[in-house]
């Protein structure tokens, strides 16, 4: 697949119709940090690892807010992400202000997605070596894209992408039918299920992972950091396998403290 | 009444009112929206929050105050985007005169007054003029009926001269309830003599609890 003589130009095609500067593009999405993204009928979470290069730096930014009712995670080239952040949350202003109300997701994404289209067939431009999941909320309810480097945008129930993402795909694609019905906590506590398995044995914490959500009545914003070790503590009571349980609202009703180090105290 | 050809302007009316006190600010404006001796609407609000601790008072045409209200509130969310926190009000003061200036050349017709909490939580209150002129100031009032209340606010809460006293926080000591009598007086008097002002007044008080709203009404010829 790689090294022929059709992939210098993302302008040139191969002689079995492939645009290999496109495929590569995709392969750098490949080697991002994982990002999930779940949605029900009224909510949708992104999750996303924070890889920090070394134990020295901070993580990178892969959770953006674009509007009340948007948000994006991605997997990639962080900084082409930021960018294209950057792009959605213009658009999103622009369109609130000319017709005062908000931009449809639906919109938003083939505009991104047109906008990827471009870097595809420009010879001067290299695609976007970023992925992003698109989630929102609009007339129509709640929506969770995938927006290639290509320029194709696909809808999903669930999706992950990024390194180690077959796992947690494995683990979606056994769960998936039911998250239509699912209550907002039940979709946190899956998302933070797949996060886990995309660790590969690595320990989940709250630290590692950021999660967001958006739904009905509630806009696009990042989860703590205490909310979401609470239902990690409540995760590695059950049984790995075991359907995750409803979690009750209170802090209250959470069982007893796990013996992991570093997790956060509770009330017993 | 005659006017050029190409004037595109039009003045709608109305008065603002900003006082700032310790740990408040009271902003207010009456509701009316009129032209010429017609009255337009008589519930039309000519105050905009922009962030928790700011808040804008508008007055005169009202294309161009819907207009300058709407950009400052997309600008300020690109703010929030970039900056992870709302604006401050010194911060929104300054963005405020230079979106302003960028029209010197075709201005916008408002006379806004800004206010709200500085970053100690004090009450502040800035004064524009239509280009982007401003000050930070105890108390102000801009409008059709401006120059009817400014001189009662000037007797009420002027400090006095700085030759006499040290010059000191041009915020006045009333305390929150006695600002917004004061508000209500000064409506009074200037609903009375001047035709543009009249109908409700509005009333925002921002505090540390957060931003409140009153109504009262006013006379409504």
């Amino acid at each position: 697949m790689f090294r022929n003589q059709y992939d210098t130009d993302v302008t040139t095609w191969s002689p079995a119709g492939r645009l290999f500067q496109v495929e590569y593009a995709m392969e750098a999405v490949k080697q991002g940090s994982a990002a999930i993204g779940l949605r029900s009928a009224t909510h949708i979470v992104l999750a996303t690892v924070n890889k920090a290069t070394s134990e020295l730096s901070s993580h990178q930014k892969k959770i953006f807010k674009v509007d009340d009712h948007i948000g994006v995670a991605i997997a990639g080239l962080t900084a082409d992400g930021r960018v294209l952040s950057r792009y959605l949350r213009n658009e999103c202003i622009n369109h609130s202000f000319v017709y005062e109300s908000p931009l449809p997701i639906s919109r938003l994404v083939i505009q991104l997605a047109d906008k990827a289209q471009v870097c595809t067939q420009r010879s001067w431009k290299r695609p976007y070596g970023v992925g992003l999941l698109v989630a929102g909320l609009d007339e129509t309810g709640a929506h969770l894209y995938y927006n290639c480097p290509s320029g194709s945008y696909f809808e999903f129930q669930s999706i992950a992408i990024g390194s180690r993402s077959q796992a947690a795909k494995t683990y979606l694609e056994r769960r998936f039918e039911g998250f239509e019905k699912y209550s907002r906590e039940e979709l946190i506590k899956d998302g933070l299920f797949a996060i886990k398995e995309t660790l590969q044995g690595e320990k989940l914490t709250s630290a590692i992972c950021t999660v967001a959500i958006v739904g009905v009545g509630e806009p696009f914003h990042v989860i703590d950091q205490q909310t979401i070790e609470r239902v990690i503590e409540s995760l590695d009571i059950g049984d790995e396998d075991a359907p995750p349980p409803a979690v009750a609202e209170s802090a209250a009703d959470e069982p007893t403290a796990s013996q992991e180090p570093g997790t956060a105290p509770m009330d017993i | 009444m005659a006017l050029r050809g190409d004037w595109v302007y039009e003045n709608n009316g109305g008065t603002c009112v900003a006082i700032a006190g310790a740990d408040y600010t009271v902003v207010a404006a009456d509701t009316r929206l009129s032209v010429g001796y017609s009255i337009y609407t008589r519930e039309f609000s000519k105050i905009c929050t922009l962030a928790d601790k700011c808040v804008l008072a508008s007055s005169g045409f009202q294309g161009d105050m819907k207009a300058l209200q709407k950009n400052l509130c997309a600008r300020h969310l690109i703010y929030q985007h970039q900056q992870n926190k709302k604006m401050s009000c010194p911060a929104m003061a300054q963005h405020l005169s230079n979106t302003l200036y960028y029209k010197r050349f075709f201005p916008y017709y408002t006379f806004n007054i800004l206010g709200g909490l500085d970053n100690e939580g004090k009450g502040c209150v800035y004064t524009y003029d239509a280009v982007g002129s401003y000050e930070r100031v105890g108390y102000s009032c801009q409008g059709t009926g401006g120059t009817l209340i400014m001189p009662v606010l000037d007797n009420q809460l002027k400090s006095p001269s700085p030759l006499l006293l040290a010059a000191r926080d041009a915020v006045t000591p009333l305390s929150e309830s006695e600002a917004v009598d004061l508000v209500k007086d000064v409506f009074a008097s200037a609903t009375e003599r001047d035709i543009y002002t009249g109908d409700k007044l509005e009333i925002i008080i921002v505090n540390a609890a957060g931003i409140r709203r009153e109504f009262i009404d006013l006379r409504k010829d």
